[in-house]
C-alpha cells in the first residue's frame, strides 16, 4: 500500500520575540509548527539558551554546578562577562534572588545596581528575573526595568498577584516580558489576556506555565506545554500564542538526584554525570513539548542540548 | 480508526431478528462500537463482514509480547499522539547493544551491567529491559558463539538478534525457542529467508527500510511495503525501523508513523518502533533516548547503560507513562518504618506516591523507627491536596481516629509537614487529647528534625 505522510497543516503561529540591542540580538519562537516538525512547516529560528546567574553568589547551588563559575560567581559583573566572553553564550538570565525577604533582602535600589553594572559590562542580551516573592518582586522588578531602560530585555516574572505593575514597568521601559502561572493552562491564558488588556502588546510576551524537575512534576508541566502550543496553532488561539520559557536549572539543581553523593546512592552512579544529564534531559523534553526559550546552569548540559538543536532544525 | 456504530450497522444482516440478545441490528451495532459486544453473538453475520470489524476493531498498534517469563515486555497498543488525551499504554522498552566482535568477557560483563541494572523509583522496580546482539563481525559462527553466551548468562532477558544474513539469525534463534525474541534486519532483500525463520521460531520479525542513516518520506514508503509483503507471508507480530537516527528525522518518521496508525488507521505501519540511539558521547545518547521515550520509540538500543543515564532515562519514562488523570498513589495506612515501638513518632503525610516515598525514604535516613501515617488524597501532593480542600484539619483528625493507631501507640503526638504548619491549631482542636507537632517542611531536614528529638 502506498503511503501517504499523515501531514498536517496548523493555522496558527506562535510569535517571534526578538530581545537585546545592537548586532547581539537573538530572535526565538515564530514558528507554525509543533516543536522541531520542520517537514509539516516552518520553524525560522531555533531555541535559545540563557544562562543563570544572580546578584548573590551561589552557595546555595549544588557543588557540582558552582564549579564551573569558581573565581567568578562572586560577582554577577565578572560573572556575566565570564558567560559572555569565555563560554560565548547567547543571553544571560540574572536572578535577583539576593532580594528574597528570606535571603539578604536586598533592596530595590541595590538591584537596580547590579541590573547597571551588569549591563555595562556585556552587549549579549539579559533576562532579569526577580526572586519569586510576589510581593517583593514588583517594586525590584520595576526599578530593574528602569535600569535597564531600551537594552530590550526580558522582565520576569509577572504572575497573578502581582502582574500590574510589573507590565507597566516592561511597558515604560520596552521590555519583553514573562507572564507565569502555575500549571494550568487556563491560567496561563486568563494572565496573558489581563496582561494585553492592560495594553501590553502580546507580541512582546513569553509565557512560563512553571517547570518542573524530571522526577518532580515533569510530566505535568510538559502535558501543559503541549497543549499550549497545540491551543496555539490547531485553534489559533492568540492568548496562546508566546513562545514559551523553561526555567530548568532552578527546578532541577534542587531535587536530591542532582544533589546526593555516590557514597550514599552507589546505584545511582557518579554525582557529577547524573546531574548534567538531569538539566539536560529534562531541558531537551521541554524543548520537544514547545519550549523556545531556556534558562539553566550547567555549562556541559548547554553544550549538549545545543549539539542535539542542532540535529534537530 | 474504529467503525461507528452506523457503520457497523451497515454490515450487519439488518434482519432485527434478536438472536444476539438485542432488539434491533442497530442496538446491537451501537454496543459493538462501544466495544461492549462481541460480533459473534450475531450467528447470521457474513465472513466478509465479520473481517471488516475484525481489522477495524484491531488496536492501532499491534500489540506484542517480547520476551516470556517475568521479564516479558508488552509493545504497543498506543492509542494517542498526546499523553493528555489517554495516557501512553506500553512503556518503552530499553535495550543494551553488544556486539558479537567483543571478546568473551566484555560480552559477559556487559551481561552482568543488564542484570545489576534493576533499581526502585517511587514503588516502581525499573531496569534495562533487553540486550540487542549485533552481528557486527558479519560471521555466522561469531554471532552464534555470542548468542551462546547471552542464551547462557541472561536466559531470562528479552533478546534482539539483529543480523542481515539469514545464516547467522538463524544460528542464533535457535538458542532462543520459546523465548519470543525479536529477529532484527529484514529488509527488501532478505524478507522472505527472515520471515520464514521468524515463522519457524515463533519471532517478532523486526523489518528495516534501506534507507537506515539518509531515509525520510521514502523510507516509510519503503517500510509499509515491506511490512506488507511480510504480513503476507504469514508474520503477524513485526517491529519496525525506518532508518531514522538523526534527531530531527527520529521525530519525524515517529511522529508520521504514530499519526498513520492512529489517525488514518495505516495498517503497514501499525507496529512497535526500534530506534537505534547509539552515540559515541554517552550524554547525547541520554538525550537522543529521551527523543525515543517521548516521541513514541517502543524500543530504544543504548551503546552504554551508566548508572546516572539509566536512572534518568527510567525517571523520564516513569514520568511520560503515568496516568494524566490519576496520579500514581499509595494505599492509605500507617505504615512502619524500621521497627517502631509504642513510644515512636507518628508522621502524617498523603498518599502522592512521590510524597510518600521521599518521605519514608528520609525516615529511614534519620534510623529513628517510626509511623508514618498516609491519608489518601487521591494521590495529591501536600501542598496541592491542601489547596484542593483534601488535606484538612477535620479529615486529618478523622483519619487518625478511624485508623486505630491510638490503640498501637502510647502517646498522643503528630507530626504534621512544615508546609501546612497553619493546620496545627485546628487539628488540635479536633483531635482531642492530642499534640500537634509542625516538622520540618522539605523533607530532606526530616532527619535532623527526628534525631534531635530523639536525644
Ligand atoms: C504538580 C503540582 C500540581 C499538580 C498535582 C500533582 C500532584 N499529584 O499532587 C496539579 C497540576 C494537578 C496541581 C493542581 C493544583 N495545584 Co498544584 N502544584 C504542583 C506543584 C508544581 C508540585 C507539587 C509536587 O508534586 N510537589 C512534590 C511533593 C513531593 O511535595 P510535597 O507533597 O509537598 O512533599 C514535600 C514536603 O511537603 C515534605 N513533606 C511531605 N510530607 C511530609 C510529612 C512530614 C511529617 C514532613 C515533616 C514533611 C513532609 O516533603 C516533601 C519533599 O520535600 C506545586 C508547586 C511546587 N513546586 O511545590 C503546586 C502547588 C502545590 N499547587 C498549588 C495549587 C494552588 C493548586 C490548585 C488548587 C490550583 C490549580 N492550579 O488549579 C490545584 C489543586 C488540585 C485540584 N483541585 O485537584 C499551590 C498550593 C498553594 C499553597 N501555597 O498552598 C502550589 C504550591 C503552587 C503555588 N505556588 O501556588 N498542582
Ligand atoms: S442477531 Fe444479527 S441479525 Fe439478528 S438482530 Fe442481532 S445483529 Fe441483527
Amino acid at each position: 500500500m502506498a503511503f501517504t505522510p499523515p501531514k498536517e497543516t496548523y493555522i496558527g503561529r506562535v510569535h517571534a520575540v526578538t530581545i537585546g540591542v545592537g548586532d547581539k540580538t537573538v530572535t526565538f519562537g515564530g514558528e507554525n509548527v509543533l516543536p522541531f516538525h520542520t517537514f509539516e512547516g516552518i520553524a525560522p529560528n531555533r531555541p535559545v539558551i540563557a544562562y543563570e546567574i544572580q546578584d548573590i553568589p551561589p552557595t546555595d547551588w549544588p557543588e557540582n554546578v558552582q564549579k564551573p563559575y569558581e573565581g567568578v560567581s562572586n560577582d554577577p559583573v565578572t560573572w556575566a562577562k565570564f558567560c559572555q566572553d569565555v563560554l560565548k553564550v547567547k543571553a544571560i538570565a540574572l536572578r535577583l534572588i539576593g532580594t528574597h525577604p528570606d535571603r539578604e533582602n536586598r533592596s530595590h535600589e541595590d538591584a537596580a545596581r547590579t541590573v547597571r553594572d551588569v549591563l555595562s559590562a556585556i552587549d549579549i542580551p539579559l533576562i532579569i528575573l526577580g526572586s519569586n516573592h510576589t510581593e517583593k518582586d514588583a517594586p525590584v522588578l520595576v526599578a530593574a526595568a528602569e535600569a535597564a531602560k531600551d537594552r530590550n530585555c526580558i522582565i520576569g516574572k509577572a504572575q497573578e498577584a502581582n502582574y500590574k505593575t510589573i507590565v507597566a514597568a516592561a511597558m515604560a521601559n520596552n521590555h519583553k516580558l514573562i507572564a507565569m502561572s502555575e500549571l494550568d493552562v487556563n491560567l496561563s491564558k486568563q494572565l496573558n489576556i489581563l496582561i494585553t488588556q492592560m495594553g501590553f502588546d502580546r507580541e512582546r510576551l513569553i509565557t512560563d506555565p512553571m517547570c518542573s524537575a524530571l522526577g518532580y512534576g515533569l510530566e505535568y508541566t510538559y502535558s501543559v506545554m503541549e497543549r499550549i502550543r497545540l491551543a496555539a496553532l490547531t485553534q489559533n488561539d492568540i492568548a496562546m500564542q508566546p513562545p514559551m520559557l523553561g526555567d530548568i536549572g532552578m527546578y532541577v539543581w534542587k531535587v536530591k538526584e542532582t544533589q546526593a553523593s555516590e557514597t550514599d546512592l552507589p546505584h545511582w552512579g557518579p554525582a557529577e554525570e547524573r546531574g548534567m544529564a538531569w538539566e539536560a534531559v529534562t531541558a531537551m523534553v521541554l524543548l520537544l513539548a514547545g519550549a523556545e526559550l531556556l534558562i539553566m546552569r550547567h555549562p556541559k548540559a548547554v553544550e549538549v542540548v545545543e549539539k542535539v538543536i542542532e540535529e534537530l532544525i | 480508526m474504529a467503525l461507528t456504530g452506523v457503520e457497523i450497522f451497515k454490515l450487519l444482516p439488518k434482519t432485527n431478528c434478536k438472536k444476539c440478545g438485542f432488539p434491533t441490528c442497530l442496538a446491537f451495532a451501537m454496543k459493538l462500537a462501544q466495544r461492549q459486544a462481541s460480533i459473534d453473538l450475531c450467528p447470521d453475520v457474513s465472513e466478509d463482514a465479520k473481517q471488516k470489524l475484525g481489522e477495524a476493531s484491531a488496536p492501532p498498534v499491534r500489540p506484542i509480547t517480547f520476551g516470556a517469563g517475568d521479564k516479558a515486555v508488552k509493545m504497543g497498543e498506543e492509542t494517542v499522539l498526546f499523553r493528555h488525551d489517554k495516557r501512553f499504554v506500553n512503556p518503552c522498552a530499553f535495550a543494551l547493544e553488544i556486539k558479537d566482535t567483543l571478546s568473551e568477557a566484555d560480552i559477559s560483563s556487559r551481561i552482568e551491567e543488564v542484570l545489576n541494572s534493576e533499581i526502585e523509583r517511587v514503588g516502581q522496580r525499573l531496569r534495562i529491559d533487553a540486550v540487542a546482539l549485533i552481528n557486527d563481525s558479519h560471521d555466522v559462527g561469531r554471532f552464534e558463539a555470542a548468542a551462546k553466551i547471552v542464551a547462557k548468562k541472561a536466559c531470562d532477558v528479552p533478546v534482539i538478534i539483529c543480523a542481515g544474513n539469514p545464516g547467522a539469525a538463524e544460528a542464533a534463534v535457535k538458542l532462543f525457542v520459546d523465548k519470543k525474541p525479536i529477529i532484527y534486519g529484514a529488509n527488501s532483500e532478505n524478507a522472505e529467508a527472515m520471515a520464514n525463520i521468524a515463522k519457524t521460531y515463533k519471532a517478532t520479525l523486526g523489518v528495516t527500510a534501506s534507507s537506515a542513516f539518509g531515509g525520510s518520506g521514502g523510507g516509510l514508503d519503503e517500510l509499509s511495503t515491506l511490512t506488507e509483503k511480510i504480513k503476507s507471508l504469514g508474520i503477524e507480530d513485526i517491529v519496525i525501523d525506518s532508518g531514522a537516527r538523526k534527531a530531527k528525522e527520529i521525530i519525524e518518521d515517529n511522529t508520521l508513523i504514530r499519526r498513520a496508525a492512529i489517525k488514518k488507521n495505516f495498517k503497514p505501519l501499525g507496529y512497535p518502533v526500534i530506534t537505534f540511539a547509539q552515540r559515541g558521547d554517552s550524554l547525547i545518547e541520554a538525550l537522543i533516548g529521551a527523543i525515543g521515550v517521548a516521541k513514541y520509540s517502543s524500543i530504544i538500543v543504548l551503546s552504554n547503560i551508566e548508572k546516572w543515564k539509566n536512572l534518568a532515562l527510567f525517571t523520564l519514562r516513569q514520568n511520560l507513562y503515568t496516568d494524566p488523570q490519576v496520579p500514581m498513589q499509595v494505599e492509605q495506612k500507617i505504615y512502619k518504618i524500621g521497627e517502631p515501638m509504642p513510644d515512636s513518632p507518628l508522621l502524617i503525610t498523603t498518599n502522592f506516591s512521590l510524597t510518600y516515598f521521599i518521605v519514608s525514604g528520609e525516615i529511614e535516613n534519620s534510623k529513628i523507627p517510626s509511623y508514618l501515617a498516609v491519608m489518601d488524597c487521591e494521590g495529591l501532593s501536600v501542598l496541592t491536596a491542601w489547596a484542593a480542600g483534601k488535606f484538612t484539619a477535620a479529615k486529618i483528625a478523622q483519619f487518625i481516629k478511624e485508623s486505630g493507631v491510638e490503640n498501637t501507640i502510647k502517646h498522643r503526638e503528630l507530626i504534621i509537614p512544615g508546609y501546612v504548619a497553619i493546620l496545627s491549631g485546628a487539628i488540635q482542636d479536633k483531635l482531642e487529647g492530642w499534640k500537634i507537632t509542625v516538622g520540618p517542611r522539605e523533607a530532606n531536614g526530616i532527619p535532623a528534625f527526628l534525631r534531635s528529638r530523639a536525644a
